[in-house]
């Protein structure tokens, strides 16, 4: 205990000398008077060139140590150049610049295998002083990517978890997820539309296929499409992409088909409206005043455009149920529907409605990745602290 | 088949992005910039589906007297309105340049109707907090209050009722001090679990765990 | 009465709002604009750089977010332009370039700029938008020519005299850009800061930015400028006062009315759920 009060008393008095030291650095620096008569700046010096490690070539890092005229007041110093040239003599070319007080330049336009030679200018307007040449260097591509190792080792941890968390489940093991209250609503949702003899809409958020969020909706989409086939409940679909047109089409079609209802199903339940956000937006609300949907769905991606769908959709007394992971969204959802999934909830809906084992698997997995994070963070909170280490580092993607 | 070769090219294509994340070397780098290539295309091509789409819905809808037809009418005016003059009379320049009839149409009709659409969120906004901020809870009590320092803190009024009190505990340094801790923190907790369950549903789809997508089977 | 009052017609509330939002346009009062840290770091970020010193902007957002974007657009603009910086302009949504061209418009317009006005390929460029999101920011990581080929009026990007010297972001000494959305300060964050290390510095609508501050206080983003009042902020720092400021006050009163029914709601709520109990 009182290590560890030792350890944080040492720390803090290290910031507040580190502070004090800091201001009287600063303090020489400003005492440094403009000099009227400067002259040749002093060179960059220890200039390193490198080829960049872990890329996919192309590229050579070039650093180096700061002229000492590099200070902060003296206005007459503009940055540093860099010369490039295949000759260790001549040749020379400026590739870029670099502001004062930088010590690094990744010159991105190299050819692979190629040996070049690097050269760093302080510049000062009409005052120039060089570096002497630094090579040869060659830039190649690499195997493995090293500043991605912890991704990698972070993903197979994730894989693994997830890959035998579904096998177990293939084999027959009960898995136990927590109720989610906005999906136990769909079955009723889906009833009350039916009961009233009016339509559901199903907005699958305002992106792209590319982004998950949209097949994660589509998904959703799938199982509600199977209910309105069997209550032979009106769906309508307006979308904004279409390809999100195409696959939506598909999975509703599927579904009236597994569902032994072809002829409920025609092609314009599913319909484009525009890509623009908030021209879509006008669209919807258009619709959803006209028809006046019993019940509502928005499962995906929404920017700005949520709030104004679904307080429409409030306004003519639809049931709404939410589900996206756009964070910034969710408290718009909250507000005006009657459920919303929250991020998670919703890449977690397909496996909870379909009661799959193999997709419930993913699910547990998913949870033991969350809890390594946990563990992650409570670690890198104390150590982070009381100063012992630098924790946060090893989690630096480049 | 027909299911078979979708999850086949998922799979394929999704193992090569996260092959070429970690390795840069070729060949995956260069898969890499195909297969984006390809992407942008097929996203470029695929805008023409769902123009085809809108107006043959809605010409379908004029023609059938549907209900509601008379605003299919306002839609296939409004393709034509902005498809036409961006296509046929832009004078020899760029449709987009400043001048042309497209940019008269973007600036003068376009911009105000979508600045409109998006200003209606301020309308909604009031009438879904005046819904949603109820005191019934003890929660409830103190989202209602973050929502008032908040409200309060981002506009100038919030600090000209709070000068009197010391640095630091004025409005808009308590909104501050509300948005970068407690809200960050639940914003962070939610986008953790995002993450995860993005890679959890990226696997089951290059795995193929994960088909409805693809029409569905049990 | 207060159950009137619980299901208030919406419409009542619109009207509120509407009058909170266009009376005080016609108002003249000052008001006192606080400076957050985070816009204050923007601020300190332009400082720092030295006349001919090369700003990207990156105009990624459309008319409807352009109330408490384009403020900020003009802004900084004018900051540069003032400061003799030299302006990239590109969008990645494709009504950006547009909106960017309005803009200097309207500096060129503004008789504090005769001395420092904007000249194309002088001191402003504008590349005009390129599809691809993204990708597009990846592609500007190993060049800037190739990703432009040809600049926003169509000439090759390699004529223009300002792009000498200006192959990608190690060529750039600050990005500022202006996000309502996807693509946006994120991926400019996932990429040109995470990949190629550039300086960025944002303004978003007010609607996005929460979203945005985890990736200001992980110190990925320079500095972070929100909605209206960011504009506001942004306007007083670098002394160029404009509809931010302008319209702090619509702001103002907006949130008030706001507050006003929220308590108008408690208060009904709580006095009906007495009578229930009785």
């Amino acid at each position: 205990m009182l290590n560890r009060t030792g350890g944080i008393v040492f720390t803090t008095l290290a910031i507040i000398a580190c502070c004090v030291m800091s201001d009287f650095v600063y303090a020489d620096n400003s005492a440094v008077p403009e000099d009227p008569s400067f002259g040749v700046p002093a060179p960059p010096s220890n200039v390193r060139v490198e080829d960049v490690p872990g890329d996919a070539g192309g590229a050579v890092r070039v650093r180096w140590n700061l002229s000492p005229d590099d200070v902060d007041r003296n206005t007459k110093f503009e940055g540093y150049q860099i010369l490039r040239s295949t000759q260790i003599d001549n040749n020379f070319e400026i590739i870029g610049t670099s502001p004062p007080g930088q010590d690094l330049f990744t010159d991105n336009s190299t050819t692979d295998g190629v040996e070049y030679y690097y050269i760093v200018r302080a510049d000062a307007g009409s005052m120039i002083s060089e570096s002497p040449p630094r090579g040869p260097v060659k830039s190649s591509q690499q195997w493995f990517n090293i500043g991605r190792l912890n991704s990698f080792i972070a993903l197979l941890i994730l894989s693994t978890a997830i890959i035998l968390y579904i096998n177990q489940a293939k084999r027959g093991k009960e898995l136990y997820v927590r109720k989610i209250a906005g999906l136990d609503a769909v079955d009723e949702a889906v009833g009350r539309a039916t009961e009233m003899g009016r339509k559901i809409f199903f907005i699958p958020g305002t992106q792209d296929m590319n982004n998950v969020q949209t097949i994660a909706g589509v998904t959703i989409l799938g199982r509600v499409a199977r209910l309105t086939a069997q209550y032979e409940t009106p769906l309508d679909v307006p979308v904004s992409r279409s390809m999100v047109m195409v696959t939506a089409r598909e999975v509703v079609k599927e579904a009236y088909l597994n569902i032994g209802r072809p002829d409920a199903y025609n092609d314009d339940m599913v319909h484009y409206l525009t890509d623009d956000q908030f021209g879509y937006a006008a669209g919807v609300d258009g619709l959803v005043v006209r028809e006046e949907p019993a019940t509502i769905f928005y499962m995906g991606a929404f920017y700005a455009e949520s709030l104004i769908l679904a307080e429409t959709g409030n306004s003519v007394g639809a049931i709404q149920i939410a589900g996206t992971a756009m964070p910034a969204q969710l408290p718009f959802f909250v507000a005006a529907c009657d459920y919303t999934l929250i991020g998670e909830e919703l890449f977690a809906a397909s496996a909870y409605l379909s009661k799959e084992p193999k997709l419930l698997g993913s699910l547990k997995g998913q949870d033991l990745g969350k809890l390594i994070i946990l563990v992650a963070i409570a670690i890198g909170v104390i150590l982070e602290t009381a100063g012992w280490f630098d924790f946060s580092r090893l989690f630096t993607v480049q | 088949m027909r299911r078979e070769i979708p999850m086949i090219l998922t799979g394929f294509v999704g193992f090569v992005y996260i092959i070429q994340f970690f390795v840069p070397h070729a060949p995956f780098d260069i898969m890499e910039g195909l297969l984006t290539d390809w992407m942008l295309i097929i996203f470029a091509f695929a805008i023409w589906l769902g123009a085809l789409n809108l107006l043959k819905v809605s010409l379908d809808k004029i023609y059938r007297k549907g209900k509601d037809w008379q605003y299919s009418i306002v839609t296939v005016f409004g393709f034509l309105l902005i498809a036409i003059p961006g296509f046929f009379f832009s004078g020899g320049r760029r449709f987009q340049d400043p001048g042309t009839a497209f940019d008269y149409i973007y600036q003068n009709v376009y911009t105000p109707l979508s600045a409109t659409m998006f200003a209606m969120l301020a309308f909604f906004v009031a009438s879904a907090s005046y819904r949603a901020f109820r005191a019934r809870t003890k929660e409830a009590t103190m989202l209602l209050l973050a929502a008032f320092v908040v409200m309060l803190g981002r506009v100038p009024v919030g600090d000209m009722i709070t000068q009197w009190l010391p640095e630091g505990y004025r409005l808009s340094q308590v909104a501050d001090w509300i948005m970068n801790y407690p809200n960050m923190a639940g914003q962070r907790a939610i986008m953790i679990g995002i993450g995860l369950g993005i890679v959890s549903t990226s696997l089951r789809l290059i795995l193929g765990i994960e088909r409805s997508h693809l029409g569905g089977e049990e | 009465m207060f159950e009137k009052l619980l299901s208030i017609d919406r419409r009542i509330i619109f009207i509120f709002v509407a009058v909170a939002l266009i009376l005080p346009l016609f108002l003249n009062i000052s008001q006192y604009i606080a400076i957050s840290p985070e816009v204050s770091k923007i601020y300190d970020g332009l400082e720092e750089l030295k006349p001919g010193s090369k700003v990207l902007f990156a105009f990624d957002y459309d008319p409807p977010s352009a109330p408490e974007l384009q403020p900020m657009a003009e802004a900084v603009l004018k900051y540069c332009f003032k400061n003799k910086l030299k302006v990239y302009i590109i969008g990645l949504w494709p009504q950006g370039p547009m909106q960017a061209n309005l803009a200097i418009e309207v500096i060129r317009d503004d008789p504090q700029f005769a001395d420092t006005p904007p000249v194309y390929d002088q001191n402003y460029v504008n590349l005009g938008f390129m599809s691809g999101n993204e990708l597009v920011i990846q592609g500007m990581g190993s060049s800037f020519q190739s990703t432009f080929p040809r600049d926003y009026q169509g000439t090759p990007t390699a004529d223009l005299e300002m792009m000498n010297g200006v192959n990608n972001f190690s060529n750039i000494d600050y990005i500022f850009n202006l996000s309502a959305g996807y693509p946006g300060t994120v991926e400019w964050v996932l990429f040109a800061v995470d990949r190629f290390h550039a300086t960025l510095g944002a303004g978003n609508t007010a609607v996005q930015a929460p979203q945005i501050y985890p990736y200001f206080h992980a110190g990925q983003l320079q500095g972070l400028a929100g909605g209206l009042k960011g504009a506001a902020e942004l306007e007083k720092l670098v002394g160029f006062y404009g509809k931010g400021t302008k319209f702090m006050l619509s702001q103002s009163f907006a949130h008030l009315t706001v507050i006003f029914f929220i308590i108008i709601g408690n208060i009904a709520y709580f006095a009906t759920r007495g009578k229930k109990k009785q």
